[in-house]
């Protein structure tokens, strides 16, 4: 559930919603930790639920070390940039594999009732994994809910971006009664919250870049530049230069530590 | 036994390793997919409904404790100091509760996959145990020294925090952590650890005992459940981690611990000087895990 930090809640209507989906590489995290300290925007609250695996640091956003000392930092803030009109919801923690579909339910209620004007969800998917058709053009690829197409499909379609591509439900199978589906691979809850969204007619949009693990830092700018090209939130590029000098332990604020048990051998224990 | 699968999501570090006869902990980035298309059978989801009932967090108070909980009083409560890990259970026990000025109102019982068959009534019942101050009620201790899985962490937390009155109430969380998992540009000789760190929330006031914890290093397991409880519900929690280089109890990780201590109300500061006969005494000689190298 949404805790507000502040004494008053704040007003998200028609805000742009900002989320990443934790995904193989941290891709959505790192792009969205990079908008909130390059926008320099401010928490507004908390996103206080059991699905999230429960951890805390000090502030990852801290320029100084006096900064750092002074506060304290949850697995799911909301990030907001009123004049932009614009909110972040950033996610710290892996979510616990049971309650995948709650917490898609609880972030979906929370965005309809809070009014936003649309979401973008920033994921990746696995480079490795790519069809013939994927491997080719550039490696972003753009999901959109039909209530988001009625009043983007101009933007997009200036923007030249390719939509995420169907692929084979059973590869080298020929099978003319089996559709193409969406298949987007070590990319979390990214598929469950588009299908969810498409079914419950909210305006999402989904931003996903095909990448490998490593170093992700460069693959968090390409997706915030493209999502900049889309939202017009800076007048330039961010660069990794200034943010990496500015923010040199911002990078790797992500380290969290995820048990999971075998469903089987639970059962049998 | 069962497979217990360590995923870390980390941004810079990864290693593999494995070794003869040991579980095999693999750390990676990789996050589970989500399996929502794998259609689940009726036996299935009976399964899952009777797992999910058996780790249910359950709280045990003391007949008089239950009884005004059940006419609506939560227990008055200024300091409530929560021990998790067996050296800070042990210290809590060593310096504070010998003191013979404590009643025991509670335990909480947790099951899950490192819940061992049951040996006896006792085990389980002494692995999270809540005392209270005989002369002073509103000074509650908890000791911890069982494994709360990842799921149940946030249960545990609210159960108990929903059981305390919660104005003006002081959160100190003592816990501990593999020198390993910290992690710095420095050089660390041998000589520094074990030592502290503290974490804080927004409305905690006052000077913490030692050093602010430094990014990135992030606090996990129940003293993070509890943090961020007192966080989003601006309660005043404070936690003093110890990262220590043994994996066992032993009485210097402990006495880690005494600045913390000086930081708490009266009641709590009853015995700061025990031989130290009595902390070696209160370890145990770590099992030895292996014959690889003997």
């Amino acid at each position: 559930m949404f805790i507000a930090s502040g004494k008053s809640p704040p007003c998200f209507k028609d805000f742009t919603l900002v989320m990443p989906a934790v995904a193989v590489g941290n891709v959505g995290q790192l792009a969205a930790d990079l908008i909130v300290s390059t926008l320099n925007m401010s928490r507004v609250g908390y996103m206080h639920t059991d699905c999230l695996i429960p951890m805390a640091g000090n502030n990852p956003y801290a320029t100084c070390k006096e900064d750092a000392e002074e506060e304290l930092h949850t697995p799911a803030e909301v990030y907001a940039a009123p004049e932009l009109k614009l909110a972040v919801l950033q996610i710290r923690a892996p979510i616990i594999q049971s309650k995948s579909k709650r917490f898609r339910q609880l972030i979906l209620t929370w965005i309809k009732a809070s009014g936003f004007f649309r979401t973008v969800v920033l994921s990746r998917s696995h480079a490795y994994q790519r069809d013939d058709q994927q491997l080719q053009g550039p490696p972003l690829r753009y999901l959109v809910t039909p209530s988001l197409l009625k009043v983007s499909a101009d933007a997009l379609k200036e923007l030249g971006w390719r939509e995420m591509e169907r692929v084979a439900a059973y590869p080298g199978l020929i099978d003319a009664n089996a559709e193409p589906c969406l298949c987007i691979p070590g990319g979390g809850i990214t598929k469950g919250l588009f299908t969810d969204s498409c079914a419950e007619d909210l305006p999402l949009a989904v931003l996903l870049l095909f990448c490998s693990e490593g170093n992700n830092i460069p693959d968090a700018f390409t997706l915030v530049n493209h999502l900049n090209d889309w939202l017009h939130l800076l007048d330039t590029p961010v660069s990794d230069k200034p943010v990496q000098t500015r923010h040199p332990l911002l990078l790797c604020s992500f380290v969290v530590v995820l048990i999971v048990q075998d469903k089987d051998e639970l059962a049998e224990t | 036994m069962a497979i217990v699968k360590v995923l870390i999501v980390s941004a810079n570090i990864e290693v593999m390793a494995t070794f003869f006869g040991e579980v095999l902990t693999v750390y990676s980035r990789a996050v589970e997919e989500d399996d929502e298309s794998l259609d689940e059978n009726e036996e299935d989801e009976q399964i899952r409904r009777e797992l999910e009932e058996k780790r249910e967090v359950r709280l045990h108070w003391s007949p008089e404790v239950s009884e005004s909980l059940r006419s609506g009083n939560k227990l008055q409560c200024s300091d409530f100091v929560l021990a998790v890990g067996h050296n800070a259970a042990r210290f809590l026990s060593v310096y504070v509760l010998t003191s013979a000025n404590w009643d025991t109102v509670g335990h909480a019982s947790v099951w899950n996959e490192r819940s061992r068959p049951v040996t006896g009534q006792a085990s389980e019942e002494s692995a999270c145990v809540f005392y209270r101050h005989k002369e002073n009620p509103s000074v509650l201790i908890c000791q911890v020294t069982c494994y709360i899985a990842e799921d149940q962490l946030f249960q545990w937390t609210e159960k108990v925090f929903d059981c305390l009155q919660q104005r003006e109430l002081n959160v100190t969380v003592l816990s501990e952590s593999s020198v390993s998992d910290y992690k710095t540009v420095d050089y660390l000789c041998s000589s520094s650890s074990p030592f502290m760190r503290s974490l804080h929330t927004g409305t905690f006031r006052g000077q913490p005992a030692c050093q602010s914890l430094e990014q990135p290093n992030i606090i996990t397991g129940l003293p993070a459940a509890v943090l961020n409880h007192c966080q989003v519900h601006c309660i005043a929690a404070v936690v003093y981690q110890c990262y220590s280089d043994i994996t066992g109890p032993d009485s210097v990780t402990m006495e880690t611990y005494k600045p913390a201590l000086t930081k708490l109300s009266k009641p709590i500061q009853c015995d700061l000087s025990p031989s130290t006969d009595v902390l070696r005494k209160s370890v145990k000689t770590t099992d030895i895990q292996s014959n690889l190298y003997i």
